[in-house]
């Protein structure tokens, strides 16, 4: 499978996902930079973290205009599977390919720790491997990722299956001490209604090697590969 | 050439964490202030762009219409001062 991984000025976590796509899941990896205009050849699509733009305006709202992105909206309305972590998740929602957006921690402070999520939908490519309910732990490393949505639209994210992860404790009980950030409903990651594009705080390409702590996000990158291989 | 201020806030009710910075740094001074909200000022000159396209550009990227309110104001161009407006002091110019 051959995946493209998005570079803007200001990424920081691009080379971390070539290095789990490519080292660790022996992976076809294209390095696609912002100003690049075709996505041609590539199975799947990934934002990754960083503060891409300096995050001057909104996080991830200048992102969201680069060349790239009309190429990255085209890919996601051919339902091809594209991934937003962290500043990619704030990408994604600034262009409005997810709904929602991401607020100011409600700590006001930078979280950089480990969290445990809840696969709350296996109809994604990312998660189309991984039982609902499993629990995963990954880290987070961000200021603006509190979750916000008017409740009609939170509501019709629950209804519609659009919550993917949902921030919990290490036993997968969804408690305010396991939320680390604010999100409502302690939203960690949420899909577009087809299910193709999927938006996430955590870092799963952090947590793809024992090294690093933590396997867990290799699932996800796993799953996509399976749907993918499966010809979906 | 016509020229424009957009003064976009925080809607009320979503966390405003550089307000709530500015006003514990005021307390720490002395001054008993409440409600400090801090918001973005944009202004640019532009011509043959009307107010309504000014307002999609708004809607579309410089505010998110989730989080944020705007405020449309038609200015002066940059370069002439507006009737009424005086000149501050200059302490702490480098």
């Amino acid at each position: 499978m051959r995946w493209g991984v998005v570079i803007f000025p200001g990424s920081n976590c691009d080379q971390d996902c070539v290095h789990a796509l490519r080292s660790v899941l022996a992976q076809d990896v294209l390095e696609v930079w912002h100003e690049d205009r075709s996505l041609d050849g590539i199975d799947a699509v990934a934002l990754p973290g960083g503060f891409a733009y300096g995050d001057y305006l909104r996080a991830g709202a200048i992102a969201a205009t680069a060349p790239v992105m009309s190429a990255v909206r085209d890919f996601a309305a051919a339902g091809k599977p594209v991934l937003g972590i962290c500043n990619g998740f704030q990408i994604l929602a600034e262009a409005r390919l997810l709904p929602g957006t991401l607020v100011r921690n409600r700590s006001l402070r930078f979280r950089c720790k480990p969290v445990w999520v809840r696969v709350e939908s296996a109809a994604t490519p990312f998660t189309s491997a991984i039982p609902v309910g499993t629990v995963l732990r990954m880290p987070i490393a961000h200021a603006e990722g509190g979750y916000l949505a008017s409740a009609d639209d939170v509501a019709a994210l629950e209804a519609r299956g659009g919550v993917v992860f949902r921030y919990c404790d290490p036993m997968g009980r969804v408690t305010p001490e396991g939320n680390p950030n604010g999100s409502v409903a302690g939203i960690a990651g949420v899909a577009n209604a087809a299910g193709n594009v999927v938006g996430l705080m955590p870092h799963p390409e952090r947590a793809s090697e024992t090294l690093l702590g933590s396997t867990d996000g290799r699932r996800i990158f796993e799953s996509a590969i399976a749907w993918g291989v499966s010809g979906r | 050439m016509p020229a424009f201020r957009i003064v976009i806030m925080l809607k009320p009710g979503v966390l405003d964490a550089a307000g709530q910075a500015v006003q514990r740094g005021l307390h720490a001074l002395g001054y008993g202030v409440d409600g400090v909200r801090v918001g973005k000022v944009i202004e640019f000159e532009a011509d043959g762009v009307t107010r309504d396209a000014v307002g999609d550009m708004c809607a579309r990227f410089l505010a998110n219409p989730l989080i944020e309110t705007w405020r449309i104001e038609e200015t002066t161009p940059t370069g002439t001062a507006p009737a009424g407006t005086v000149p501050v002091g200059t302490g702490g110019a480098a």
